[in-house]
């Protein structure tokens, strides 16, 4: 049925659509808000239906991406092993001629080194997690580990750009928008694909837009980006001076105006632009009010911690990622930078875990005494891991690693995942896969496959190319799913 | 769910409808013809595992040529793909018509298939003998001649084209646009600004035939011409004012840009244009000029990254310059055989590789240096002087005496080996190759034209070139109609969708050719025609029978580009400041934006803004930080500038009315504006229809200037209650506010002001 309006709906267009139904005011916003795609004059107007290609397991997505890879092995992948080699070199059969960065190519040893930091196993699923994550410690019954994911890319950029888009160079259109395009959006007046960024203080890389890019998509398929200050959304913000109710005013005449320019012309475009701007005036109202942090109860500021309440922390945008997913926003997508610890892990990663942990788990929390966990996938991710060995000089006090790319560690929980598991063992090094590896393109295939989406079958065709997040590859990985 | 439904049930019987009209769209008559009907349906759905690409190829079967669709199959030699003149003894019309999913094709796990009108437009061409044609877009072009019409309509060649096709879909072309819009149309097409008050009297009161001739002649004449040229050549050529990539430092190509207008300007020829950006830098005795016209080549993205591989990122500059030649002079999508031959069109990875190796020989490295020692220009480069500026290269905009450096091409003397590159792999070398480019384009014999750039150039412009001036005709033509005579301007191959008045783009191109590639006589071409002269108004009778507007009965309705809706604002409200070229400007901007996702390093960290003029130039000129580009140029669907790109979409979102409505430039202007009108010793009433004039660049209508009228009143009302909120609302903006003593009046004429900005007809070409 759904292949088939797949098919049939290649062939209508934006104007043909209008035209032909000449449609009333309102069903066109209905229209365009349901199925966002008809709507548009991009070259492939094959429609994202708002219906999935099947059952889904979760609707909604909350992406914690922790930029700069945090390192997995001080964190969720433990290997004593590397404790008791500390300052012995890499053997060369383990390292199997892995290229190496700048960064390192100059080194003339590979000493290994044991994280400085304690582990324990917590909960029933017995779950080892590093003494910098007392809280996440508290919901590992509720998680999925993959420890075995591995990507290509081996500088941050590239690396970023792979993991958020599917291709390493760019231009791509990113996950969100991926899901933007083929659900469509639970809410009406907030758009689908939201960006929250917040600083670390440990050595921070950069973002950049074309992570939450449309890429060849319709732009309405955009991230949009929510920045820390008082307006939250860009251009939000009535003029000074200006209230609603003149606001309202405005559009009248406006709506006025662009009617009598439709009676000329008789472009439907004339009469989509106003229901823009119709949209456009309930975002201004349904924004701050959901982004007003300030009548959250004491219990819940308590869970996410006090920095809740200071707009653009990693705290705050968990609560606030969960208020715009439980007001049906399809992908909620953090990034919190500062993990690229080449030195000094010992002095930075505690305060990129200081801040980050306890909201984390909060946020797992929160969702689940909503009831709402097990409709939302939430992710905790990175874009690759990092060296067994020490980058630059190893001291009893200090050290640093390297970028990583054969294997690191990420996590799910809710949404459709087998809560309390580990997926995928990396050898005693922490430097190869040892058993079930995930490529990012079966990490991107199994996202979609819990929202319902068929990872072959999301395609978009440009310049002559289908396109699809997983490019060319991609397998879903059932271990992971419940 | 059950409006969903009902959606569905209405876009299914539309559907059907669109196919009974198919018919008629695409002339499916009792002749099937194979690149009009049969190519798209085998490229689309079978070309992927039985064409080009031998690395892919299933069964050892090819259908993109005739002599592999009637050989013996392997696997049973009995049997032929194609049988001409019998689909049942053709394996591919009983595989795509079989009812058991074991055999048919495509496989159901493609997740393609065929619909019944197309199987049968399959059968009938086997029928019909199964005849091949190669593919349109490699046939060089020809002129055709004129078709027979009747005389009353054209106004030049174009229109001849134009109206048969018209007609013979039942359809009369449109009356000829109001004097007004016609005039606000063109001066956005030629030189992205409204028109003057000056202009718009001059034309309205020349009742001459030439009139409009004379309009075109003046607008293609100003300065401002080459700059709206610019813009599109910037999306093409990647233009941006900093490296990319995670640091994303300054760079100064803006040189570059300067003599991209100056050229558009001076009307250079297209073949020149070319020849000079491409391979400068091999003419003989190359001027300094010639040199800095090669950035074009150096546009892209550069990494400095601290530990990046320096040769992995030094192939993937040669990979963008490659990829941007094919898309941007042939729009062909090489990049598809970066890894593999190419799977619908007939580029081969050696191919690629062939054509690559015309940029691998530049002396440059992957990493130059990290962004802590920043480099604004990478070698190869050039540095300009003051000196130079103020004798040779007048046109570039040099504020201070430090000279300038501007990376530029170069070919070191040593011919570096280019290898086809295992899979893409950077570090991955297979066969060394040379130069080359594809044969089924147009073979380049080096004999002939010899090895470098400049020989490509040489091929590129060569007479027998089949896209070359077709492809640059049909962005022009995309430029004023919004979309191209070939919609997919970017891929010409068999992907691409078919041309919609083939006669009329070959035409075209050959005339372009043969009149030395002279860019404003095809610019004024294009104006000159009854075609683009006509009204935008659509009937409902136009919407049912073209809902697309494939055969052009009406002026297309557009909405203008992200720079042009900028510069509107400036050039009504008179805040315009029209100096051209020079470095690029840091207008308005919501704080923090760049602080929120930079990684801390080089100057381009923080965002600071500048002041004065400089917040007034024109789009063009706005900075283009890669990794966090304008927003309003991202919102209004402006290239991000990462790859070369042809085409940018056009869609029309919820954000685009907050950036209208709330962006501090759009309301600076609505108040100052309002503060000239004031000043003016006229009524009211003048000075909104005045407002109206400047803005939607024609005189309002009585409805119009009531409803205006009396909201200006309640409007003043309002302000009257609550003087202090005037006093907020105006406050906007940093150009230096006028001392006026009635503040609720200019309130009230400034709300007045900022709805006629944000009216649909102001952003769109009518």
């Amino acid at each position: 049925m759904s292949k088939e309006f797949m098919d049939h709906r290649k062939h209508v267009t934006r104007r043909y659509f209008m035209g032909k139904l000449s449609l009333g005011v309102g069903s066109v916003a209905l229209g365009s808000l349901l199925i966002p795609d008809l709507f548009s004059n991009s070259e492939s107007p094959v429609a994202s239906t708002g219906l999935p290609h099947f059952a889904p397991k979760a609707k909604r997505i909350i992406y914690l991406f922790q930029n700069g890879a945090p390192s997995q092995l001080e964190s969720f992948d433990y290997k004593p092993l590397l404790n008791k080699m500390t300052g012995q070199e890499l053997p060369a059969s383990i390292r199997m001629g892995q290229r190496l960065t700048g960064m390192t190519s100059g080194q003339s040893k590979f000493p290994l080194v044991g994280s400085y930091f304690k582990f324990n196993q917590h909960g029933n699923s017995g779950a080892w997690v590093s003494e910098m994550f007392p809280n996440i410690s508290k919901v590992v019954d509720d998680i999925c580990f993959i420890k075995t994911m591995h990507t290509e890319a081996i500088n941050h950029d590239p690396a970023l750009t792979f993991m958020q888009t599917g291709a390493q160079q760019g231009n791509r259109p990113s996950m969100g928008s991926w899901l933007s395009y083929g659900l469509g959006s639970e809410n009406k007046n907030l758009p689908a694909f939201c960006v929250l960024l917040s600083r670390g203080r440990g050595n921070g890389q950069g973002v950049y837009s074309k992570l939450w890019t449309n890429g060849f998509l319709d732009s309405v398929h955009q991230g949009v980006q929510f920045s820390s200050s008082e307006e939250r959304v860009l251009y939000l913000k009535d003029p000074e001076g200006r209230d609603r109710a003149d606001r309202r005013n405005m559009l009248d005449q406006l709506s006025k105006l662009n009617d009598l320019n439709y009676k000329e012309f008789g472009d439907p475009e004339i009469q989509a632009r106003v229901q823009q701007y119709e949209m456009a005036y309930r975002m201004q109202t349904a924004v701050p009010e959901l982004t007003d942090l300030s009548k959250e109860p004491d219990n819940i500021i308590k869970m996410y911690g006090s920095d809740c309440l200071v707009p653009g922390t990693y705290a705050a945008n968990c609560l606030l990622a969960r208020k715009l997913s439980e007001a049906g926003v399809r992908f909620v997508q953090l990034y919190h930078q500062g993990w690229d610890q080449h030195g000094n892990m010992v002095g930075e990663m505690p305060l990129q875990a200081q801040d980050t942990d306890r909201a984390t788990a909060a946020l797992i929390m929160d969702l689940k005494q909503r009831g709402l966990l097990d409709e939302t996938l939430v992710i905790w991710g990175t874009e690759f891991g990092r060296t067994n060995y020490c980058q630059g000089d190893l001291t009893i006090k200090n050290y640093g690693r390297d970028h990583h790319p054969r294997c690191f560690t990420m996590w799910m929980a809710g949404g459709g995942v087998k809560a309390g598991t580990t997926y995928g063992e990396t050898d005693e090094f922490g430097y190869n896969i040892a058993s079930n590896p995930v490529h990012v393109n079966d990490f991107h295939a199994t996202v979609l496959h819990l929202l319902g989406l068929n990872h072959e079958q999301l395609t978009f065709k440009h310049l002559g190319r289908r396109y699809r997040l997983t490019d060319v590859g991609g397998k879903v990985i059932s271990g992971l799913m419940a | 769910m059950r409006i969903l439904v009902g959606i569905f049930t209405c876009l299914l019987s539309l559907f059907l409808v669109g196919c009974q009209q198919g018919g008629s769209i695409t002339g499916i008559r009792d002749s099937v013809d194979y690149n009009l009907h049969i190519r798209p349906i085998l490229s689309d759905r079978c070309f992927k595992c039985h064409g080009p690409d031998a690395g892919q190829r299933k069964a050892n079967l090819r259908l993109d040529i005739r002599e592999g669709a009637l050989a013996a199959l392997k696997d049973n030699p009995a049997a032929h793909a194609i049988t001409p003149g019998d689909p049942d003894q053709s394996e591919v019309f009983l595989r795509i018509s079989s009812s058991d999913t074991s055999v048919l094709m495509p496989p159901p796990n493609s997740n393609l298939s065929l619909n019944a009108q197309e199987i049968s437009l399959i059968k009938k061409w086997i029928e019909q003998g199964a005849k091949y044609k190669p593919h349109w877009a490699f046939i060089p072009p020809k002129k055709h001649p004129l078709p027979e019409v009747d005389k009353s309509w054209p106004k030049n060649e174009i229109d001849y084209f134009i109206i048969e096709r018209i007609e013979a879909a039942g359809l009369q072309p449109n009356k000829p646009a109001d004097k007004e819009r016609l005039l606000k149309r063109v001066s956005f097409d030629l030189t992205g600004l409204p028109p003057t008050p000056d202009l718009q009297a001059r034309f309205l009161a020349d009742n001459s035939d030439n009139a409009y001739e004379k309009i075109v002649d003046e607008l293609l004449a100003q300065p401002q011409y080459g700059e709206k040229m610019a813009v599109h050549w910037m999306d093409v050529a990647r233009y941006a004012d900093s490296h990319g990539y995670q640091d994303d430092g300054l760079r100064t190509m803006w040189p570059w840009r300067d003599w991209v207008i100056h050229a558009f300007n001076q009307n250079y020829a297209y073949d020149k244009f070319v020849t000079w950006q491409l391979a400068g830098d091999l003419l003989p005795n190359p001027t300094k000029e010639q040199l800095l016209a090669t950035g074009f080549n150096r546009n892209h993205k550069i990494t400095q990254e601290g530990g990046v591989i320096d040769e992995e990122y030094r192939i993937e500059y040669v990979t963008d310059r490659t990829n941007t030649f094919a898309k941007a002079f042939l729009a062909l999508t090489f990049e598809c055989a970066h890894c593999h031959d190419h799977k619908y069109d007939p580029i081969s990875q050696k191919d690629y590789y062939q054509t690559f190796a015309f940029f691998n020989r530049v002396p440059e490295k992957g990493f130059f240096g990290d962004i802590q020692i920043a480099s604004l220009a990478d070698p190869p480069k050039i540095k300009i002087t003051s000196e130079e500026v103020d004798n040779i290269l007048t046109f570039i905009n040099k504020k201070d005496t430090t000279p300038v450096e501007v990376m530029v091409m170069k070919d070191s003397a040593w011919k570096r080996p280019t290898y086809i590159l295992v899979r893409g792999n950077y570090d991955a070398h297979g066969e060394v190759v040379d130069v080359g480019m594809p044969n089924a384009v147009f073979p380049f014999d080096s004999t002939v034209f010899g090895n470098n750039r400049l020989a490509l150039t040489k091929w590129l412009l060569h007479e027998k070139n089949p896209l070359t001036a077709r492809v640059f005709v049909n962005r022009m033509w995309q430029e004023l109609f919004g979309r191209g005579l070939v919609k997919t301007s970017g891929d010409f191959g068999m992907q691409g969708e078919l041309p919609t008045h083939p006669e009329l783009l070959d035409w075209l191109a050959v005339d372009f050719r043969e009149n030395g590639w002279n860019i404003k006589r095809l610019m004024k071409q294009l104006v000159m025609s009854a075609t683009y002269q006509q009204s935008s108004s659509v009937s409902k009778q136009q919407l049912e029978k073209d809902p697309d507007n494939i055969f052009l009965s009406r002026a297309p309705r557009i909405r203008l580009p992200a720079e042009s809706i900028r510069d509107l604002a400036l050039a009504s409200s008179g805040l315009l400041v029209k100096e051209i070229g020079g470095p690029s400007m840091k207008v308005y901007q919501p704080k923090g934006i760049w602080e929120s996702s930079t990684s801390g390093r080089g100057v381009l960290a923080r965002y600071v803004q500048d002041h004065g003029d400089k917040l007034y130039r024109r789009g063009l000129y706005s900075f283009i930080k890669r990794t966090v580009p304008p927003p309003g140029m991202l919102i209004m669907d402006g290239s991000n500038r990462d790859q070369c790109e042809v085409k940018r979409g056009l869609t029309n979102t919820p954000l685009q009315a907050l950036l209208l409505m709330n962006e501090p430039l759009m309301l600076e202007a609505s108040r100052v504006l309002a503060e000239r009108l004031i000043q003016e010793k006229s009524s009211t009433e003048e000075k909104i229809k005045k407002a109206f004039l400047l803005i939607v660049c024609r005189q309002s209508k009585k409805e119009e200037f009531d409803l205006l009228a009396s909201y200006y009143k309640s409007e003043k009302e309002k302000f009257q209650q609550s003087p202090n909120k005037a006093k907020s609302f105006i406050a906007i903006g940093e150009y230096p506010h006028e001392k006026i003593e009635d503040v609720v009046s200019l309130a009230a004429l400034m709300q007045v002001i900022q709805t006629i900005y944000n009216m649909d007809e102001t952003i769109t070409k009518t």
